[in-house]
């Protein structure tokens, strides 16, 4: 291992000698584009705790598969596409029930938790599904994670206009004829495999720091929804790219770094934007006349 | 359902807007409203009154082809309602946007444009200019790249009519555009909406809980309670006489000196 400079790509291409690392930065990449995007539409229609709860539910399935000695991430995607499409047909929105969600969510912890007793290495395994493993991502790995990927982004873009619609403006999206249910569908299978995907890196746990805080951060710095999917995807890249670069030289996990990395974007806009409310406080000619209005008419 | 289906040509819009006969709606057993049978003409304005839980919604649903009626026939612009008609705009009384909605204003009213088309949507000028175009009509221009989660009541009604309108629509469905509007932006609204009716003739229905902002503006007022429905031009529908028959008890319209309505009565029958 080289020491720390200033010139990136001389860092990188010493990180870049070791497999295990081009795998980490090449999934990691794919897993952030593809949840940077999906995030967005997870903030716009609310449904975080959905995202949660998918993330709970996938521990379970990934703790199937140890058991039985199969890739998790395919435990992962049977258990969280189940539950997506569970969660879509149960409500238009699946973010409103809550309490649905939370009901099953705690027995899926639960199943999760008697298939990892019956594994016996079950803290080490447990331990890489609750917080990720970037570092133990294989080349095969690296190729069903770009499949997905590209799967995920094809759909993405397939149904951007209608899924912004009936993310945005439900009812009217119905009135003009959109197909709720299959769009809700859609989205939530979407999503569920983005999630699948993201607890290699990330692990189930931290999950929200790539599905929802780029996504949180990025409407707070533009009101377009191109521009702000395009910010979404860019912090999450960069969370993940800074992650890996402060673990390889500091001897502490990669997914605290990059949640920390994401939650710090967050906070700089948030922090700024209360300063610039508060000191920089600009006058708008022409916008909101109605408090203008209002103070003639009293 | 028998309706007939009279397929028009875009350039020559139906002279009948709306015809409705014997219609009747329902859910499950209860019958919410029997009997309508009414006309309204192209270009008309149109208010529909009456309390809540009345059935006034339930008329738009008809309308949008989103519920079957359950007895009777009705015509939309010269064929049988069918949701996803873009010859009709809507503005639903509940929006899922509030003040999380970090979204700009024109990016809502280019979704009226073409948010039910798959594809990421290569023809953005096109988009932005009808969304533009729309924002002008309704004197929202302002308004395009503000957020709508940062609006007021009255700056969002104006967006969400820009976006109703955005696809030149032949008829205007509007589902309270005035419940949280104070008296002055209701009239503002009124205006806005009057002056649509009236340049691009565009049949609009709105639904209100207060006849007072609209009065002066009106063709005709729909007036549904106790089940049933009356329509007519708002001088014989808006009369004691007219109003006692619809609920089945005593009712009284009273007019202040200002030709405010007052209908006293109706709200709570006691029986």
């Amino acid at each position: 291992m080289t020491a720390f400079s200033w010139n990136f790509v001389t860092d990188l291409r010493a990180m870049w000698q070791y497999a295990f690392m081009r795998n980490a930065f090449a999934a990691g990449t794919i897993v952030a584009i593809v949840a940077g995007m999906v995030g967005y539409f997870v903030v716009l229609r609310r449904s975080a705790f959905a995202t949660h709860a998918l993330g709970h539910v996938g521990f379970s399935g990934a703790a199937g598969a140890v058991l039985f000695g199969v890739n998790p991430v395919f435990g992962l995607l049977l258990f969280t596409v189940s539950g997506g499409t569970g969660m879509a047909l149960l409500g238009r929105r699946a973010s409103t029930r809550d309490i649905e969600i939370g009901t099953v969510l705690a027995f899926m912890l639960g199943l999760g938790l008697v298939f990892l007793s019956l594994y016996n290495g079950y803290a080490t395994e447990a331990y890489s599904i609750l917080f990720g493993e970037i570092l133990g991502i294989s080349d095969a790995g690296v190729l069903l994670t770009l499949g997905a990927g590209v799967v995920v982004l094809a759909v993405i873009a397939a149904l951007y206009r209608p899924l912004l619609f009936s993310s945005l403006d439900e009812d009217v999206a119905e009135a003009k004829g959109l197909p709720m249910l299959a769009l809700n569908l859609g989205f939530m299978v979407i999503l569920a495999v983005a999630i699948s995907f993201a607890v290699q890196v990330i692990g189930v746990l931290l999950i929200f720091a790539l599905m929802v805080t780029p996504a949180a951060t990025a409407v707070r710095v533009t009101q377009r929804p191109l521009a702000a999917l395009l910010v979404s995807t860019g912090i999450a890249v960069f969370s993940i790219w800074a992650g890996l670069f402060l673990a390889w030289y500091e001897q502490y996990p990669a997914s605290f770094f990059i949640v920390a990395t994401a939650f710090a974007i967050y906070l700089m806009v948030r922090g700024g934007q209360a300063i610039a409310t508060r000191w920089v406080r600009p006058s708008f000619p022409g916008v909101g006349t109605d408090s203008s209005v209002g103070a003639e008419s009293a | 359902m028998h309706a007939t289906v009279l397929r028009a040509h875009p350039s020559e819009r139906p002279e009948i807007a709306l015809r409705a006969d014997h219609l009747e709606v329902a859910y499950r057993d209860r019958v919410v409203w029997r009997d309508a049978t009414f006309q309204i003409r192209r270009g008309e304005f149109v208010a529909v009154i009456g309390p809540n839980g009345a059935g006034k919604t339930t008329l738009f649903r008809l309308l949008l082809g989103l519920r079957r009626p359950s007895g009777g026939s009705l015509e939309v612009l010269g064929e049988a309602p069918r949701r996803g008609n873009p010859r009709i705009g809507y503005v639903p009384q509940r929006h899922t946007i509030d003040n999380d909605t970090h979204v700009a204003a024109d990016a809502l009213v280019r979704l009226g444009y073409s948010g039910t088309r798959w594809g990421p949507g290569w023809h953005f000028q096109a988009q932005q200019e009808a969304a533009d175009a729309a924002l002008d009509a309704v004197g929202a221009s302002d308004l395009a790249a503000k957020s709508l989660g940062a609006m007021s009541g009255g700056e969002l009604q104006r967006v969400f009519l820009a976006e109703a309108l955005v696809g030149n629509p032949e008829m205007l469905l509007l589902d309270e555009p005035l419940s949280n509007l104070d008296l002055r932006r209701s009239r503002e609204l009124v205006e806005v909406v009057h002056g649509l009716v009236r340049s691009r003739d565009v049949t609009t229905l709105l639904v209100a809980h207060d006849i007072n902002p609209l009065i002066e503006c009106l063709d005709k007022v729909i007036y549904i309670a106790n089940g049933n429905v009356a329509t007519g031009p708002p001088e014989t529908v808006l009369t004691s006489a007219s109003l006692t028959e619809l609920y089945g008890v005593p009712v009284e319209v009273l007019h202040d000196s200002r030709g405010n309505i007052v209908i006293v009565g109706g709200e709570n029958p006691h029986e």
